[in-house]
């Protein structure tokens, strides 16, 4: 290691070839599935494809996506999980693991049966979901009208579909509870003790010892959350599709977004204009949109990992 | 009464209040999946009406659902992804890990700067020219797409290893190159058996993400019912095979039962990868 660290100048060295050595398979996979594509998609958006003829069209593509009424209405719809879903699942995600810690008895019991939700299958769990709030079969309507409050149509009411998926997305929260009570073990008892004694009471200590020692980890939760929900596909397109009642049998086309268009995200727009319409050069320009704004939360993040990558040299 | 006894009371109802909420918590966690459960166990018709508890216990709808559609099919195709995808992703993911979490070279920072940035952007940014490239090669169609990349290191499981990696102290792979030990038997003689734990929580993830995965079959097995994956037949169910919804929660509960399983067994590992992906 010595000889490696004397060695750095030289870009040809020896701990510099073993690295790109063992670095290898990941350097590939980088250049054929992420550059290439990237640069190849940038390529396509200036292009009409539909997997037969390529024509260029210049800017056809991007003003087309002005125009594109369904594409606002993705975009609304995905804003409107990151504003409201991602939040309430940090704060529920957050609440249940306070809770965890604090249980003396039987606290690891608890924690296998809030996580594991979190592992059932998305298709599986939406499944579930959409029988579970149906009206008529369900369970959750006959609760709810036995203390005298309204019954929605989840699913099946455009005002109502994106709060059945926030329920969902509640119910699998146990991911970020696991995060959030390692993160929450972390915190110095004696920060509390010394609190205590001063005569801080519960609030007190949450808001000026515990979210200021757990804040990386809340901001990285809300960040990863907001990247995943700008990528969220199989909830919406499964509940849709089961919801709706749809026969795709072959002929028939499944169309996204029931009801009214109410569950139609960003990434569900860009695989119907892809892979279902074949109008590959305009969804590579939706691709370029999803990762321009991807790309913004991914710089946060990184900003996280600054000092990491350093330590251990 | 004296102050002591007072807040003694008070911690007491305090430890019934929380225990309360945590009953509460435990019934809306488990609520959804036993109602799937029993509802697998109804008749048709009573799967129509709202009551809860099975009027007669149906357990022969397990056996016709494999009637209704090709599941053993589906599941024989999602076990190929789920296991090949995990084989391939350790083979090249493990290498990558170690030299990011241990190897001093230039770049070291960009490269892993890089690894979380393929992990964190979404597929669907680049999905068009990568589906035109296994277009060419004639493999649209088929789950090859999905496993193939694996070959080229995972991301998300190249960084989880990495995290694990650097935790593990230097003074052991020292031990092993006094003892003559090269860098690469060091990595499989040495830090391989200390990095089981993490391994093991990796290879899970992975298997249970292919089992679990929908996008991708969705994008690249096509239209044969014989080439599709469990999730993929499973979100299909009820509207292809126009079943009603006791059988496609006895179908929802098969695709579920095996993560559960083996979680119970293998919680702890579980656990500790998914706190592994919290940053520190």
């Amino acid at each position: 290691m010595a000889g490696t660290a004397l060695s750095r100048p030289n870009p040809l060295s020896r701990g510099n070839l073993r690295a790109l050595l063992y670095l290898s398979p990941w350097l590939a996979g980088f250049a054929i599935f992420f550059v290439y594509p990237l640069v190849s998609t940038v390529y396509f958006s200036f292009q009409r494809y539909d997997l037969f003829t390529l024509e260029p069209v210049g800017l056809l593509n991007w003003e087309y996506f002005l125009k594109d009424q369904a594409a606002w209405t993705a975009i609304r719809n995905t804003l409107w999980l990151v504003v409201v879903m991602v939040p309430l699942r940090v704060l529920f995600g957050l609440g249940v693991a306070q809770l965890v810690t604090r249980l003396k008895a039987g606290a690891g019991v608890y924690r296998t049966i809030f996580y594991l939700p979190a592992l059932v299958p998305l298709v599986a769990g939406t499944l579930g979901f959409v029988f579970l709030l149906n009206p008529g079969t369900g369970p959750v309507q006959a609760i709810l009208s036995a203390v005298g409050l309204p019954a929605p149509d989840w699913f099946g009411d455009p005002a109502w579909s994106k709060w059945g998926l926030t329920l969902l997305g509640l119910w699998s929260v146990g991911d970020l509870m696991v995060i959030f009570m390692a993160a929450l073990l972390d915190v110095p008892k004696q920060l509390y003790e010394a609190a205590a004694i001063d005569g801080a009471n519960g609030w007190r200590q949450f808001t000026s010892i515990t979210l200021p020692v757990i804040r990386p980890v809340l901001m990285f939760a809300l960040v990863t959350g907001v990247i995943q929900t700008l990528q969220y596909f199989t909830q919406a397109e499964v509940a849709a599709r089961v919801a709706s009642g749809a026969t795709d049998s072959a002929g028939s086309v499944f169309t996204p977004g029931y009801p009214d268009q109410s569950t139609l995200t960003f990434p569900q727009w860009l695989f119907q204009q892809g892979f279902r319409d074949y109008a590959m050069g305009y969804a590579c320009v939706l691709a370029l949109m999803l990762f321009a704004v991807a790309m913004v939360f991914t710089l946060i993040l990184l900003r996280q990992f600054r000092g990491l990558g350093e330590e251990d040299v | 009464m004296t102050r002591r006894s007072v807040v003694r009371r008070g911690t007491v109802l305090l430890w019934v209040a929380r225990h309360a909420l945590a009953i509460a918590l435990a019934l809306m966690f488990l609520g959804p999946l036993v109602f799937i459960a029993l509802t697998a166990l109804m008749s048709d018709r009573q799967a129509l009406t709202s009551d809860l508890w099975p009027h007669t216990w149906n357990w022969g709808n397990f056996a016709e659902i494999f009637e209704k559609a090709p599941l053993l099919t589906w599941i024989r195709n999602t076990l190929l992804y789920s296991v090949l995808a995990t084989a391939f992703m350790l083979v090249s993911s493990i290498p990558v890990a170690y030299a990011l979490a241990r190897f001093r070279f230039r770049g070291r920072r960009l490269a892993f700067l890089l690894v979380i940035t393929t992990m964190m952007l979404p597929p669907q940014v680049v999905a068009v020219p990568i589906y035109l490239i296994w277009a060419r090669f004639h493999l649209t169609g088929t789950l090859w797409p999905l496993i193939l990349p694996m070959l080229l290191g995972d991301a998300f499981s190249i960084f989880l290893l990495r995290q694990f990696l650097v935790t593990i102290p230097r003074e052991y792979s020292d031990a092993a190159k006094v003892d003559g030990c090269g860098e690469f038997r060091t990595l499989v003689r040495v830090i391989l058996p200390m990095a089981r734990p993490a391994i093991a929580a990796v290879a899970l993830f992975q298997f249970f993400y292919c089992w679990n995965d929908y996008y991708g079959p969705l994008l690249y097995a096509g239209t044969d019912l014989d080439s599709w994956t469990l999730s993929l037949g499973l979100a299909a169910f009820r509207s292809v095979h126009r079943v009603q919804w006791n059988l496609t929660m006895a179908a929802t509960l098969l695709a579920m039962a095996p993560v559960i399983i083996v979680f119970f067994f293998a919680q702890k590992v579980f656990i500790e990868g998914v706190k592994l992906t919290g940053v520190k």
